[in-house]
């Protein structure tokens, strides 16, 4: 029989009939189920295992506390391990299976653990496991780990997409019940900009689960009446689906809202959208979680919290039981009995602790069939509706770093002074737990900060309501059995174990938690954190205050890992950054490489040629005969002007710069504050007060940070001013024999000769007839060599424009590759030299650094480690037998001595293959390496399996006077 | 008491009722000839290192709160010695190897976990660096091994081979890195001294230092004033604020580093695995939890707690590497206090003032440190002399230019 | 994080870069400090834990360095200056 637990009545629409599949069966629920109340409405109560004894678990709560009714939801890639059955909207087409077990669930393999659960007492594997040693790796560790977790991964990737928004407003409501919705309306119809957020489907909270009456109408009616007016108000944002997740520093909330999870499919839309909400004030009404009370075997399927019971037998018309019992110590808990009577359900017992009455034992392994009371009775229920009390959802009071206060009155943990800035707290997350009381408290709240905020339209009355009583009692743990009771129930902590941990000398409440596990699962003990506090309290003889809480950390409820990622997923994980020629280097046979952001060609294949080496030997070559060019935009430019650019030049700079002259460029060597080689370039003389410095690509941005904090912070009334122009100018190398001569070709009416334009000048100019540019002679590759940049939106154009007037002289372009191999043969410095480990002194430019002046590092460079005669020092390499590639990275040892770190001499920074030498080089650092030219020492690289010979030489390969680039 | 599973057994058959508490709760004498000011891993370990091996048991901890409630209680548990350095190293291959043979050594069980680190690597500079750090392992005794794209395939399948915005190009991998549960060194350490005549004084505050003529005399504490021969502090990031009171002023700054463990799951990651991309670092602990975290902050900080931009960076770079993880949902976020020094590097000291000593400046890196701290710490204030592997960790080697800067970013702690 | 920029309002400290304390514009000259000083400017730092001065930079915004006084255990931010403002007031000129 279809549905044999339904009742009349509810928030379902029974008109509305959907399919589901769990575990395999086919099954029929409503609109406005969850996937629990279906389950429950079809007779399923064993829905899972629990974690380390595998005992049978079913579902406990009828909310996002649930411990127990954990499922994988969906199928293949979308698959969803540990999702609360509580929580999933039922959708036509829905598929779910149970974990956590070995075989059916119905035949858990591992209930094995249940039978040895002497053995597997709190902290058990801390005391074992340690021998023999090799058997903790091959053995017991991968059996733990077999065994551990619930759900299970699909391994593929997370199909779905996920958003990233935005909000602001006057007033953040949290929860929607009756607390939220009234405070809401008042702060809404006194002019406040609100949000009202709710993790559940439907608005209204307990209102939904209870029969009390506000406004002199059922309280469901009401809270559907109050969202359908707030919904219509223009200054109001409701946001059901949305749990606020963490309060975070200055206003800022997190929400998490759920679009499609309760959708067949996400259809291409956004799963889920991860917000980011900055209110002035917020308001936490997210109400108070019930627990339970520890008497042995209170685990079994068929337990449940009573406000559960009432909710499912309320709002979604489903008995959880034929036969229903109700444990209580408290006023609450009472209700069930007359919710149940109202709906036809039998109610076998109504045990009220606080009249001395209990349950100490069940029975029903699979599902719950009797109860034995203290007083020798037994009492059959397939259902027993336990209220412990309830405490109030404190949370978000304590994300930063806050704990509550203990009070007596209501048996829980209240909201204490410090709270994050602009949060208040109304309704039964403040303590406060009868309904009239929860409405005038929020109405009254709602109206301060409406106030406080200077928005003075009226917040109108608060409603009227039913009103009622709370009084708790300090019943924690029922005995009379010596069987297990349970205070988690997920990770299956016991009273026993409390009591364990803490004879060992575990007393403090985070020792306990870390021994015993208690509120480490997956619902964070929201329904056993105050139970166990209280048993830790017996158990020490402490009072419950002087035990304390354990730290409240986000997220309130667990969180997607896709939702924190949002869009920026596979090749949206950073931007990708353009040089002006990328698409002509795409057109034209160029293979790409990443350099940081930016995307470089790295080589430009020609047809037949078979590998990246053939293309790179003969772009080098052919630079290195005719003329070659490179885009170099990505190079850091920032434009320096100001009557006192020379002196703050002076000043970031080693070397002197005072004195550069106009049309000159100069290299600079800039050290961080500490003296270490920070970055090098050049820095070109434009006019009088204009200036242009260039970075290494890497350093772009931060050298520009630098500057600008030594012309803010330390030099405020120097008068210059800086601009990155990174972005702005396109920017190539032409280099070769027959540059001067491509370029004569270009530059418009200049006299290019080497005596009119020579090494390391500079000038504004024209090319192609107009365009505006600007020419340097300066030479990475060390041939006669410019860079000549345009305004970035004529790169493309430029790039072609060189290519076609450089066709008479057979000229190529080359990638990052070539001007590699290019400057390695030239021995110049680059991001592998300079790595933030380097001196001056090491790169043989000691000298640079003026003792002259004062300018950024230099004082420190001087310290007596970083210019040791013995130090580090760049120098060239070159394989002893030629045949052999050099490797970077390998580490220098004299022949003959031991390979360790004592005896390291230092490493290979950077190699390749020299077309012009026909063989391998590189260049790196040795200790004393500039004494040692024509010497052997051995390159060590295990991990690349080569240990050769190698000979120290000059690091400048190819024409160490440097003749080609001054020609 | 000796842990085996033949105990297990027998108390298990007797009602688990012959326990005995793991540590005593002794109130502090009115003088020791050691305190140790931090009862965290390193306090913890020096103190036992103290007992054990140097046969020093007239010391003290004090831990201002519950034993290992500092960064012990919270991180991301990973052991490995990939470090540079020579001035790193050995030193963490020391520790690796104390590591290896701790649960023997005290009778715990701390799970140490050795299934491996993955460093990925997603450019050819990136390679040579690693490459050159690879090299520089095997040169101290260490293992490492560079694998190819199907190296690493074979191990870890799940991650994103075809759609990547830095393509996966090779890895670093050190089989002997892994993890190890990080409560469980705490215990072990304490119990270990606890056994051996060590008293560990929990909620117990130092206040302020007996300072005369530059020589520390002892501590003003929450309890009282104790005296000792040796003051050694190892507070991590209360570094400053506990120096503060010998009127020291330390080449470190406090910051936030965030983690975060996601819910129970069923074996998925094998050893720990780190994105060369983007700050990101993963392994799943024995209960199932995925256990990552990234950068820090970047902001000083004593809150113990950060703010979103961290977690969304984190996650993205999780789901850059492994989109997998995706349907896995986030359970707890924490935040700890880091030492964050101006090298990246630690100290292990003696100060200006006779008889206090300090161990600190561990960054984001501390717990992997753990044991050979603790051995360090123990041999300097036994002997005099800093243990061999340990001898750089000055703390005025700022002073004549000797940094040890593994990732050469100078002094600027939220770059380390 | 949100800090009040003294021009702009209100921006999201991501729009920023995090710098340290506010004592590195008080840079000594570096030809007559000793190396005592140099070292103490460069490397020690008092790293309270409460209010504390420090510099951040406004890399996504208007490129002004910025102080912030900003409570180290509660975040709480009570004042923010433009850095240039405040290092004219401690002297600090050409």
């Amino acid at each position: 029989m279809s549905q044999p637990n339904r009742i009349a009545g509810g928030q379902i629409d029974d008109k509305h009939a959907l399919s589901f599949r769990w575990n395999g069966r086919n099954l029929t629920g409503y609109a406005g189920d969850t996937l629990a109340s279906a389950l429950l409405a079809n007779g399923i109560r064993l829905v899972g295992r629990s974690f380390k004894y595998h005992r049978p678990r079913g579902i406990f709560s009828s909310g996002s506390e649930e411990p127990n009714a954990l499922v994988q939801l969906r199928e293949g890639a979308a698959q969803e391990p540990n999702t609360r059955a509580t929580m999933v909207e039922l959708f036509d087409g829905l598929v779910a299976t149970s974990q956590n077990h070995r075989g059916a669930l119905e035949w858990d393999l591992l209930a094995i653990n249940d039978l040895i659960s002497p053995l597997l007492s709190a902290g058990f594997y801390y005391k074992t496991f340690m021998w023999p040693k090799a058997f903790w790796e091959k053995l017991y560790e991968p059996v733990i780990r077999s065994a551990a977790g619930l759900g299970r991964l699909s391994e593929l990737a997370d199909p779905d997409i996920y958003d990233h928004g935005f909000l602001h407003c006057d007033l953040l409501v949290i929860g929607a019940g009756p607390a939220g919705l009234t405070a809401a309306r008042a702060a809404a119809r006194a002019g406040c900009r609100v949000i009202l957020a709710d993790e559940d489907f439907r608005m209204g909270g307990r209102l939904n689960a209870e029969t009390h009456a506000v406004a002199d109408m059922p309280g469901a009616e009401w809270a559907s009446a109050t969202c359908a007016e707030l919904a219509s108000m223009p200054n109001v944002r409701m946001m059901p689906r949305t749990t606020i997740y963490g309060a975070f520093d200055h206003g800022i909330y997190g929400g998490i809202e759920r679009k499609t999870d309760h959708l067949v499919d996400s259809a291409g839309k956004p799963r889920q959208v991860l917000w980011r909400i900055m209110s002035k004030r917020a308001l936490l009404c997210a109400g108070a979680t019930e627990r339970s009370i520890a008497f042995a075997n209170n685990d079994r399927p068929g337990v449940m919290l009573a406000g559960g019971v009432r909710s499912y037998v309320n709002r979604y018309g489903v008995a959880p039981g034929q036969q229903v019992a109700v444990f209580t110590n408290n006023s609450d808990g009472l209700r069930t009995a007359a919710d149940l009577e109202a709906k036809g359900i039998a109610v076998s017992a109504v045990i009220d602790a606080r009249k001395g009455d209990a349950v100490i034992d069940t029975s029903g392994r699979k599902g719950l069939r009797s109860l034995r009371l203290n007083d020798g009775r037994k009492i059959s229920a397939d259902c027993l509706a336990v209220s412990g009390g309830w405490s109030p959802n404190v949370n978000l009071t304590c994300h930063h770093r806050g704990r509550p206060v203990w009070n007596d009155s209501i048996m829980g943990f209240v909201p204490a002074g410090d709270l994050p800035p602009g949060l208040s707290v109304a309704g039964a997350a403040n303590g406060t737990m009868t309904l009239a009381s929860v409405i005038a408290e929020a109405h009254d709240a709602a109206k301060m900060i409406a106030c406080d905020l200077g928005h003075a339209r009226g917040a109108g009355v608060a409603p009227t309501s039913s009103d009622e009583t709370y009084e708790a009692s300090a019943i924690w743990h029922v005995g009379g059995s010596p069987a297990r009771a349970w205070v988690d129930l997920q990770n299956d902590v016991t009273t026993k174990d409390i009591k364990q941990s803490m004879e060992e000398g575990f007393q403090a409440v985070e020792h306990v938690k870390r021994y015993t596990t208690l509120g480490m699962a997956t619902d964070q003990g929201k329904t056993s954190n105050t139970l166990g506090i209280a048993i830790m309290a017996a158990a020490s003889g402490n009072a419950i205050p002087d035990t304390g809480t354990t730290v409240y950390r986000p997220p309130y409820t667990p969180v997607s890992i896709g939702a924190f990622a949002g869009r920026a997923r596979g090749k949206d994980f950073r931007p990708f950054r353009l040089t002006p020629s990328h698409e002509w280097a795409l057109a034209n046979g160029a293979d790409f490489v990443e350099t940081g952001m930016w995307l470089r060609a790295q080589w430009f294949k020609r047809p037949g040629e078979a590998g990246w080496r053939d293309s790179v030997d003969r772009e080098v070559a052919m630079t290195r005969a005719s003329v070659g060019i490179c885009d170099v935009t990505t190079l850091g430019k920032i434009d320096i002007q100001g009557r006192d650019a020379a002196e703050f030049l002076n000043r970031v700079y080693s070397n002197p710069f005072l004195k550069l002259p106009v049309g000159k460029v100069r290299y600079g060597l800039m050290l961080r504050e500490d003296g270490i080689v920070y970055d090098d370039g050049t820095c070109a003389r434009l006019a009088e007060t204009h200036y242009v410095m260039t970075t290494t690509t890497a350093n772009a941005g931060t050298v520009f940070r630098k500057l600008e904090f030594a012309r803010q912070c330390l030099w405020p009334d120097l008068d210059v001013h800086l601009i990155s122009t990174t972005d702005g100018w396109a920017q190539f190398a032409v280099a070769g024999p027959n540059s001067r001569a491509l370029l004569s070709k270009v530059v418009d009416s200049m006299d290019l000769s080497n005596e009119a334009f020579p090494f390391m000048a500079c000038s504004e100019c024209r090319v192609f007839g107009g365009t505006p540019a600007r020419l340097f002679r300066i030479s990475f590759s060390g041939e006669l060599a410019y860079e000549i940049a345009v305004p970035a939106r004529y790169g493309h154009a430029m790039m072609g424009a060189l290519m076609q007037v450089g066709e008479e002289f057979n000229a190529v372009p080359y990638g990052t590759e070539a001007l590699g191999v290019m400057r390695i043969e030239k021995g110049h410095a680059a991001g592998n030299e300079l790595n933030g480990q380097t001196t001056a002194h090491m790169l043989g430019l000691g000298g640079m650094v003026s003792r002259k002046k004062d300018s950024i590092g230099s004082k420190l460079s001087e310290r007596p480690e970083m210019i040791r005669d013995d130090g580090l020092r760049l120098v060239g390499f070159r394989p002893v037998d030629r045949t052999q590639m050099l490797t970077a990275g390998a580490h220098f040892l004299e022949k003959g001595a031991p390979a360790d770190m004592a005896h390291d001499k230092g490493w290979m920074t950077s190699v390749a293959y020299s077309p012009e030498l026909g063989h391998s080089i590189g260049i790196g650092y040795l200790k004393r390496g500039g004494e040692r030219f024509g010497e052997t020492v051995r390159a060590y690289s295990p991990v690349r399996n080569q240990d050769i010979m190698v000979e120290i030489c000059s690091p400048h390969h190819i024409d160490p006077e440097g003749e080609r680039q001054r020609g | 008491m000796r842990y085996s599973a033949f105990k297990i057994l027998k108390e298990a058959l007797t009602g688990n009722r012959g326990w005995k508490p793991v540590w005593r709760h002794p109130e502090p004498n009115p003088e020791y000839d050691i305190i140790i000011v931090g009862g965290g891993g390193h306090g913890l370990a020096t103190a036992y290192y103290l007992a054990k091996r140097f046969g020093l048991t007239n010391v003290a901890v004090l831990e201002k709160g519950w034993l290992g409630s500092g960064n012990i209680g919270r991180n991301t548990t990973i052991i490995r010695s990939n470090y540079l350095l020579e001035g790193n190293q050995p030193f963490y291959e020391l520790s690796l190897k104390l590591w290896e043979g701790l649960e023997q050594d005290f009778n715990y069980n701390a799970m140490v976990s050795q299934r491996g680190i993955m460093n990925l690597i997603h450019s050819d500079a990136q390679r040579d660096a690693f490459v050159r750090r690879g090299n520089a392992m095997r040169l101290s005794g260490a293992d490492a091994v560079i694998l190819d794209r199907d190296g690493i395939r074979e191990k870890c399948p799940f991650l994103d081979f075809d759609n990547a915005r830095f393509p996966i190009q090779g890895a670093i991998w050190q089989p002997r890195g892994g993890t190890v549960r990080h409560d469980a060194v705490a215990w072990g350490y304490a119990r270990g001294a606890d056994e051996r005549g060590v008293d560990i004084i929990q909620n117990c505050e130092v206040t302020g230092f007996q300072i005369e003529n530059g020589v520390c005399h002892g501590v003003e504490t929450s309890k009282g004033p104790i005296r000792a021969k040796k003051i050694a502090v190892c507070v991590a990031g209360s570094s400053s604020r506990v120096m503060e009171k010998a009127g020291m002023r330390l080449p470190i700054e406090s910051h936030v580093l965030q983690a975060f463990v996601s819910e129970g799951l069923k074996p998925v990651i094998p050893g720990v695995i780190t994105f060369g991309a983007g700050h990101f670092y993963v392994s799943q602990s024995n209960k199932g939890g995925l256990v990552f975290g990234g950068d820090i902050d970047g902001y000083n900080s004593y809150a113990q707690r950060g703010n979103l931009p961290v977690v969304e960076d984190v996650c993205e770079g999780g789901m850059a590497i492994m989109p997998m993880i995706g349907r896995a949902r986030l359970l707890r976020m924490w935040g700890g206090i880091m030492d964050m020094s101006m090298d990246g590097s630690p100290f292990i000291d003696k100060t200006g003032i006779d008889g206090l000593y300090f161990n600190g400046g561990w960054c984001y890196g501390g717990f992997k440190a753990t044991p050979a701290s603790g051995f360090c710490y123990a041999h300097l204030l036994a002997t005099g002399a800093p243990h061999p592997v340990a001898q750089h960790y000055r703390l005025d080697r700022f002073l004549r230019g000797a940094a040890i800067d593994e990732k050469g970013s100078g002094a600027q702690p939220n770059l380390h | 994080m949100i800090i009040e920029h003294p021009l702009l309002g209100p921006r999201d400290a991501a729009e920023f870069v995090y710098l340290g304390d506010a004592a590195m514009i008080d840079r000594p000259d570096g030809m007559t400090v000793d190396d005592t000083g140099m070292h103490d400017y460069m490397y020690l730092r008092d790293n309270p834990a409460g209010d504390i001065r420090e510099l951040w930079y406004h890399e996504q915004g208007d490129r002004s360095w910025l102080v912030v006084t900003r409570n180290t255990i509660t975040h709480e931010i009570t004042k923010v200056e433009l850095a240039r403002d405040v290092a004219r007031r401690s002297g600090r000129s050409r």
